[in-house]
This record gives C-alpha cells, sequence and structure tokens, in this order.
C-alpha cells in the first residue's frame, strides 16, 4: 500500500497555493504510507537557467562552499538554496549537464534528485507532515506537482528508495504497487545506456519511461507501453515539464480517483485525499479505467 | 433522529451510537454529514434503523450490514456493502473495487456505475447496477443476483458457481465457465421482483440477456482442463 496525490492546474491564480494544497492531500495519505514521503514539484521555468535538486545525508559538509567551488569549475554563475537535506542548484540552461557533472566530482556523496527546467523533487523518509514541514512544501508556488507517502514493500525504507523517482530531465514517475519484472528490465535498460540509484523496481519503470521518450514517443505513447512491457500491480502518476499522466495495470487493484475542474485536474489514491480542494462538490469524479492511458498536457 | 457531522464528530463515535441501538429503540433515522471519504462509515450495523450519509464515503461502508437501510448520497469507495447480510444499501453515485463483495443477503443498489469486482464471491446478495460494470465482475459467485442495466467488462462471472447474472448492455466478455443462459418464465419474474424492489422501472426483464455457470469447473475433471 502507497498513497499517491496529483494536482495539475489549469487555473493560473491557484499557482501560488500550489505547494499548500499538495501538501495537505500528502498528509491525507499519510495512514496509506507512513515510511517516507516525497514531492515533485513543477514551479515556473525562469528563461536561461535550469535547476538540479541535490541531496545529502551530511547537508552541513556537502553543501558548504559548493556555490563558489562549482562557480570556479564552471565559470559562470551558480546559486544554491539549501533546504534541510536538500539543495536547488541554478545554472544557466546550456550548463545543466556539465553542472551534474561537476557535483558528482566535488561531492561524489551527493545524490541528484531531479534536473530539470522547472521540476524539483524533495523525499524523505519520516511521516508525510514532517517531511512537508522540512521543505516547507507548503510556500511552494508550481504548475503541477505529485506527492507520494510510501509503504515499502520492494527495497529498503531509506531516502532514495522514496518516491518520486526522476529518470529524465523534467520527467517523474510515482508508482503504487509492485512490478515482478523489474531485474530484467532493468538489465535490459542498462545495457541502453540507462544509470540506476537503487535496487528499487519504481526506478525502473521510471526509466523505462524516460528510455522511450527518448527514442521519440511522447507520454502517453510511452505509457501506452509500459502497459505492455510492465509486469505487475501499477497505478502510475507522471509528470513531465507540460503534462501529467496516470496509468493503471490491467487489473486495477491499486485504487485510484481522479477530479477534474476548470480550475484542475486532480488524482488521489482515495477520495478523502481530494476533500479539501476548491468546488470539489462539483467536480466530475471518477476512477480511472484499467490499462488505459489519461494525460494532460499544457 | 440523531445526525453525526463526521468533520468535528470521531467516525468511532458515530459507529458505537449505531451499534448500540437496541431492540425496542424508536428513534431509528440517523443522519451523516460530512463523511468526506472515511472508511467504515456505518459498518457492522445490526438493527433496523434508516442511515442517510450525505457525502461520498471511503472504503466499507455499510460492511456486514444486517437490517439497516443505507443510502449513501454520493459516491462509495472500494468495498461497499462487503459482506452484507440483509437490508438495503443504496448508492447514489459510483461504487468502486469489490461492491458487495462476499455479501449473503439484503439488497445493494448502485445508481450509477460501479468498477472492477462488482459482487465478486456473493453468496446471496442481490446487486442492481443502472450503470455499468468493470472487469471481473461476479467472479467465484456462489449465490444471489447481479443486476446491470449498463454494459459489464472483462471476465464476467468467472469461475462462477450459482449466482444468476442478468445483463441489459454489452458484456465485454465472459469468464472462464460463464455462458449466456435462455431467459425462461421464472427468470423474467425473478428480474421484475428485483428491478420493483431496486425501484427502476424504466427497464424491462426482456431486455436483459441471463448468465451462469456451465458447472464444468465444480471438481477437477481433466476433460475440463480447456475450461480454465
Amino acid at each position: 500500500m502507497c498513497g499517491i496525490v496529483g494536482l495539475f492546474l489549469k487555473d493560473k491564480s491557484l499557482e501560488p497555493e500550489l505547494g499548500a494544497m499538495l501538501s495537505s492531500m500528502l498528509v491525507t495519505m499519510t495512514d496509506r504510507g507512513p515510511d517516507s514521503a516525497g514531492i515533485a514539484i513543477y514551479g515556473a521555468s525562469s528563461g536561461n537557467s535550469a535547476k538540479i535538486t541535490i541531496q545529502s545525508a551530511r547537508p552541513k559538509k556537502d553543501f558548504s562552499g559548493l556555490e563558489a567551488e562549482m562557480e570556479k569549475e564552471l565559470g559562470t554563475e551558480v546559486s544554491i538554496d539549501i533546504k534541510s537535506t536538500h539543495a536547488v542548484v541554478t545554472l544557466p540552461k546550456d550548463r545543466l549537464e556539465e553542472g551534474r557533472a561537476v557535483i558528482a566530482d566535488l561531492r561524489p556523496d551527493i545524490r541528484i534528485m531531479s534536473s530539470g527546467d522547472a521540476i524539483e523533487i524533495y523525499k524523505e523518509t519520516g511521516l508525510p507532515k514532517d517531511v512537508v514541514s522540512r521543505f516547507a512544501v507548503n510556500s511552494m508556488a508550481g504548475t503541477h506537482g505529485i506527492g507520494h507517502t510510501r509503504m515499502a514493500t520492494e527495497s529498503a525504507v531509506t531516502t532514495l528508495g522514496a518516491h518520486p523517482f526522476s529518470t529524465g530531465s523534467d520527467q517523474c514517475l510515482v508508482h503504487n504497487g509492485s512490478l515482478s519484472n523489474h531485474n530484467n528490465l532493468r538489465r535490459e535498460l542498462k545495457r541502453e545506456g540507462m544509470t540506476f540509484e537503487t535496487e528499487n523496481d519504481t526506478e525502473v519503470a521510471a526509466a523505462y519511461l524516460t528510455a522511450e521518450m527518448a527514442k521519440g514517443k511522447n507520454l502517453g505513447e510511452a505509457l501506452e507501453g509500459a502497459v505492455d512491457d510492465l509486469d505487475g500491480f501499477f497505478t502510475f502518476v507522471v509528470g513531465t515539464k507540460s503534462g501529467f499522466g496516470v496509468v493503471r495495470d490491467a487489473i486495477a487493484c491499486k485504487p485510484a480517483v481522479m477530479a477534474e475542474t476548470d480550475r484542475y485536474v486532480a488524482f488521489g489514491s482515495e477520495y478523502r485525499a481530494l476533500v479539501n480542494l476548491p468546488g470539489i462538490e462539483a467536480a466530475r469524479v471518477w476512477e480511472p479505467e484499467p490499462a488505459t492511458v489519461y494525460f494532460w498536457e499544457r | 433522529m440523531p445526525t453525526f457531522d463526521l468533520a468535528v464528530t470521531p467516525l468511532r463515535d458515530l459507529n458505537q451510537a449505531l451499534h448500540d441501538v437496541a431492540s425496542g429503540d424508536n428513534d431509528l433515522q440517523f443522519d451523516v454529514v460530512n463523511p468526506r471519504g472515511h472508511h467504515a462509515v456505518a459498518a457492522g450495523v445490526h438493527a433496523p434503523v434508516s442511515i442517510d450519509i450525505h457525502g461520498s464515503v471511503g472504503y466499507y461502508c455499510g460492511g456486514m450490514n444486517e437490517e439497516a437501510v443505507i443510502t449513501v448520497h454520493g459516491s462509495a469507495g472500494p468495498g461497499v456493502a462487503e459482506n452484507m447480510m440483509s437490508g438495503r444499501i443504496t448508492i447514489k453515485g459510483d461504487a468502486s473495487q469489490y461492491a458487495g463483495a462476499t455479501g449473503c443477503g439484503g439488497l445493494l443498489v448502485i445508481e450509477g456505475n460501479a468498477s472492477s469486482r462488482c459482487g465478486i464471491s456473493m453468496k446471496g446478495i442481490d446487486i442492481v447496477v443502472r450503470g455499468n460494470i468493470g472487469h471481473m465482475s461476479a467472479f467465484m459467485a456462489q449465490a444471489g443476483n447481479l443486476v446491470v442495466l449498463g454494459d459489464a467488462g472483462d471476465a464476467l462471472g468467472d469461475s462462477l458457481y450459482e449466482a444468476r447474472i442478468f445483463v441489459r448492455g454489452k458484456v465485454e466478455s465472459l469468464g472462464a465457465d460463464c455462458i449466456e443462459k435462455e431467459m425462461r418464465a421464472e427468470h423474467i419474474e425473478l428480474l421484475s421482483a428485483l428491478l420493483a424492489k431496486a425501484g427502476i422501472t424504466d427497464a424491462r426483464p426482456e431486455e436483459f440477456s441471463r448468465y451462469g455457470s456451465s458447472r464444468k469447473l465444480y471438481n477437477f475433471n481433466v476433460d475440463n482442463a480447456d475450461a480454465y
């Protein structure tokens, strides 16, 4: 059992409240997954800059002086905004890949949670309420976001085993369920050049979608492929820079409820997660069909 | 005529009050407001009370119900009316997975759609769904009647025992050992009574098809290995 929440805003006036709305939805799903929690938030992308969200088990030591050292290595302006065990590195868009390599070189213990124009990922072990307050998710603005509360089954309760998983620029995925062909698929994806941080099944699903999209598929097409190629139980919610998608396996035993109004599209593992959303009483509320891809793009 | 507001009253207080209703009590109408997707609302009631729930509920609403008449003015999460024994539960909206699972008696009416595994392992309950039902419905259903005015999803009635299934719309596919059967006079009569009981006046029993077990999988017989 795990809990998933997601929110894709259509109404710009809600964007300053995205973090607050998602936090409240996430905390409601605590009893579906009290082990760890995580959130991916897509903020406004600002012209020529890109963001790398990094995480460290020893943030004081690893983040100290990193900004200056990166500026020196890259020869360009870098800013680092520290949020507890995570930090968001902002740098010129055309130096993103180089920036990732410099971080790996300067601080080998730092883990990269996400990188891209708009995405930031924060995840930690602990109760969802503690995780969202630690990163001040309440005050975050954005266009869309995905949250997850984890009850671990397939790998250990660690920061890196928490969701969301991001395996490509501005991409992320959360999962309720368990995959049975992830080891085989991981081997195949490794052969195609994908790299993995964990032994987790969900990371394989994320990498699968990244690899499919790298071959030219859009998110919807990649999700169609997942229905055939992934074996096991899953309700996935995925995010890209401009899109938000949902797919469930053909058995569809992992719960899912969606709601749509003129102002937003929302996802919850249970209806409980949606009850505080504005105008929910009049929203179209439905259960996504099995083996059917839903996605919204702006 | 007690009203429980679940935005301020703990769920346990509501369920305890419902469980405390004793024979001879005459204040038998309960209203529940702000259910907000709570789990196990009005579960385990065993008295002839009438409960109106104003909003949508989460898992296992009305589970194990005996005698109570429960109306959900909203939608229901997974496992509504699970293992119901008697009484009546009406869902004005949609119902999620395994509505009426293992139900032994009583009537479950879903005015919207029901999702997958509706009536799974039903053991005597009657279920009437005005809309559609999802895949694997009536899986291993043993007794009772499942009536669907809309369409049924994949693998309807897989490994069915003696439950009867009536579908007015189309069936995506039948599960192992489930076959279409002739609608005889006795079935028209039964279906008329079920529709009347569910308050449905705009469907005629003659519009339905009947499905049941071909009884090849009751006991293992190697000659029937292909039926699995």
